[in-house]
């Protein structure tokens, strides 16, 4: 992946620091510790991953860092400036793209935009121009003109990320950007995310969805119930976790340790009886030796009935991560 | 018209290359200072009515239900014949009308920071009361228009000010000023509550005592003293004789001075606890 040279230049109050930096943060609504002692360090460029479950406190932290509310212990700082006593400095770097509708509804895309250029301090016609090109570059020039409460989920995503780039930020906060969208706007709007690291911005986007991280981040943090339990590459999580999990049936419930047996040699993991008397499940780090596996087992004259391999879910990464099903506390252990 | 084939909005296939220039064309230029910022925002508000209209409802359907019911129902009686307590009574109803379409900016404002759009506007580099400056600014638009369906409307009834044009326009223009201060109380209240019920609800509590314990209906020789004493302190009465003064060229310096003070008074208390409750808004 090519990333441009710099951060844009911006005049000599030119400043340093990572991305974010986080230590310790803290907000809690009540009794609800939203977001419990977050550490996060993230350079500059590329894609940060936030995935986590319902709840888990991904907007919450989202918030803080774009100055929407304070925290109640800990510090955050982007670009270096901290985003409680330098907000404004901090406003002047980012764009938030919230999981919920970010732009007025009633008004039309057009409007919309044309409002944030004049407020980022574009005069009246650079403005109308810039918000004809965004549009135009997000494929909704003929959408313009009508209120953004008329336009498809797909568009709304579009027109919100579109948003967020009438100035070029040099971070951009994506919301759960594909949630409720289907495969093909998705896609798109994977699409518009490696555009926009190509031209230098960083991105922090909160995902409950593995694939999604692991198709765009570089770098991943997951997120439970206001705590980041684990953090890496999407190489280094699915290396802790497995790319997917084998399910096997076998055709003689009898053979089924004998073909346990065979697969943990094979596949070197260990493998798992299921409930159902023919079941046996393993989580493999790649699908390179499932293929000699299945190779194995015929030639050992063990019939199967079934086998499937699937992406790990979310819980499952939980499960490997933490020990733990999503948002469920450790304690909770069944005693059956 | 043939088959065209419009693109499907599903099947727009990002151009990469295209987006990638558009972030990269984007200038930075210096954001709106104050005044700029608040005047857009302003911008926001009308086109809001541009596309929903329905809006202007409450400010011209209310005022005249308000002033047909006042000066043909009780005119008569309070003051004999409706033509001569018109002249009384039309700046009082014009000040109460306007007072109570207030309260719609908090009722608005509350259902408008639920939404997303708020978190947007709340992240940008510039000053933040604009938002709400703006808004103020807006209604003051919707205020101006009221204030026009009733003199109208009361002229038509026979309202004739002896001030001319000149100081029903100074009237005019002092309410508006009142207005706009009033409208933090109502933004305020809209920070602090979670639903525009009850932004609804405390608003008529502050409002019914303002409007109704003042000289707006009747001459206040006629209450009970302790009741006089609050009427003389309300800045609402000191609106509504300023008002009347202008309207009907009498001299009203002293209480035209007076609402200017409250306006002052209200925009420096409520202006920022009003803003330190927006910065911080969860
Ligand atoms: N304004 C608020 N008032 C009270 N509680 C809140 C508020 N915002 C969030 N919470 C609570 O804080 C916790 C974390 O919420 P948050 O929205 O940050 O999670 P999330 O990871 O973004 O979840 P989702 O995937 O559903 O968007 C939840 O238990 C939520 O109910
Ligand atoms: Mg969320």
């Amino acid at each position: 992946m090519t990333i441009a040279a710099d951060a844009p230049v911006r005049g000599p109050d030119r400043d340093d620091g990572p991305a974010i930096e986080t230590h310790g943060l803290v907000k809690h609504f009540g009794t609800t510790r939203a977001v419990d002692g977050v550490d996060l360090l993230i350079p500059r460029g590329g894609v940060h991953g936030f995935l986590g479950p319902n709840g888990a406190g991904k907007t919450t932290t989202i918030r803080v860092l774009a100055t929407l509310i304070r925290p109640d212990a800990g510090t955050a700082r982007v670009f270096g400036h901290d985003v409680v006593h330098e907000a404004d400095a901090v406003r002047a770097r980012v764009s938030l793209t919230g999981q919920f509708a970010s732009l007025d509804e009633d008004l039309t895309g057009d409007e919309n935009l044309r409002l944030l250029a004049r407020l980022l301090g574009y005069p009246r016609a650079e403005g109308r121009a810039r918000a004809e090109q965004v549009l135009d570059a997000f494929g909704l020039t003929e959408a313009a003109g009508k209120q953004v409460k008329k336009y498809s989920g797909g568009m709304r995503r579009r027109i919100d990320i579109a948003a967020s780039i009438v100035v070029r930020p040099d971070l951009i906060f994506l919301d759960e950007p594909t949630t409720g969208l289907d495969p093909r706007s998705r896609n798109q709007v994977w699409e518009v995310v490696r555009a926009l690291v190509r031209g230098g911005t960083t991105v922090l986007l909160t995902t409950q969805y593995l694939d999604e991280a692991d198709q765009l981040a570089d770098r991943i943090s997951v997120i439970d119930t206001g705590t980041v339990v684990a953090e890496g590459s999407p190489g280094e999580l699915k290396a802790s976790v497995g790319t997917g999990s084998l399910h096997v049936r076998v055709r003689r419930p009898e053979q089924r340790a004998a073909a346990r047996d065979l697969l943990q040699r094979v596949l070197g993991v260990e493998v798992h009886e299921q409930g159902d008397p023919a079941g046996l499940v393993a989580t493999v780090a790649d699908a390179g030796p499932v293929a000699r596996a299945l190779t194995a087992l015929e030639d050992a004259q063990i019939g199967l009935a079934q086998y499937a391999l699937g992406q790990p879910s979310l819980d499952e990464v939980f499960l490997a991560l933490t020990g733990h099903a999503t948002g469920t506390a450790p304690a909770q252990e069944d005693q059956a | 018209m043939t088959a065209v084939q419009t693109p499907a909005t599903g099947t727009w296939v990002p151009d990469t290359a295209a987006v990638h220039e558009a972030l990269v064309a984007g200038a930075r230029p210096k954001p709106q200072g104050p005044l700029a910022a608040s005047a857009t925002f302003g911008w926001r508000t009308l086109l809001r009515i541009k596309h929903v209209p329905e809006q202007l409802f409450d400010v011209t359907a209310f005022p005249v239900m308000m002033t047909l019911i006042f000066t043909l129902l009780f005119g008569g009686a309070l003051a004999g014949t409706v033509d001569a307590y018109i002249q009384f009574f039309l700046p009082g109803i014009l000040v109460q009308s306007i007072l109570m379409i207030t309260m719609y900016t908090g009722v608005a404002l509350n259902t408008d920071i639920e939404k997303g759009v708020f978190d947007r506007i709340r992240s940008l580099p510039v000053w933040r009361p604009s938002a709400l400056v703006g808004a103020l600014l807006g209604d003051v638009l919707r205020f101006t228009l009221a204030s026009a369906v009733i003199i109208t409307l009361g002229m038509l009834l026979g309202f004739r000010p002896d001030g001319g044009a000149l100081g029903v326009l100074a009237a005019v223009g002092l309410l508006l000023v009142f207005a706009f201060a009033l409208g933090w109380i109502w933004t305020f209240l809209a920070l602090r509550l979670r639903t525009p019920n009850a932004v609804m609800g405390w608003s008529m509590l502050v409002i019914t005592p303002l409007t109704f314990g003042s000289n707006i209906f009747v001459d206040p020789s006629t209450m009970p003293g302790w009741l006089q004493a609050f009427v003389d302190v309300n800045p609402v009465s000191h609106l509504v004789t300023a008002v009347r003064g202008l309207m009907h060229g009498e001299a009203a310096g002293g209480d035209v001075l007076m609402v200017f003070a409250w306006a002052a008074l209200l925009v420096a208390v409520l202006g920022p606890l009003t803003m330190r409750r927006y910065g911080n808004r969860d």
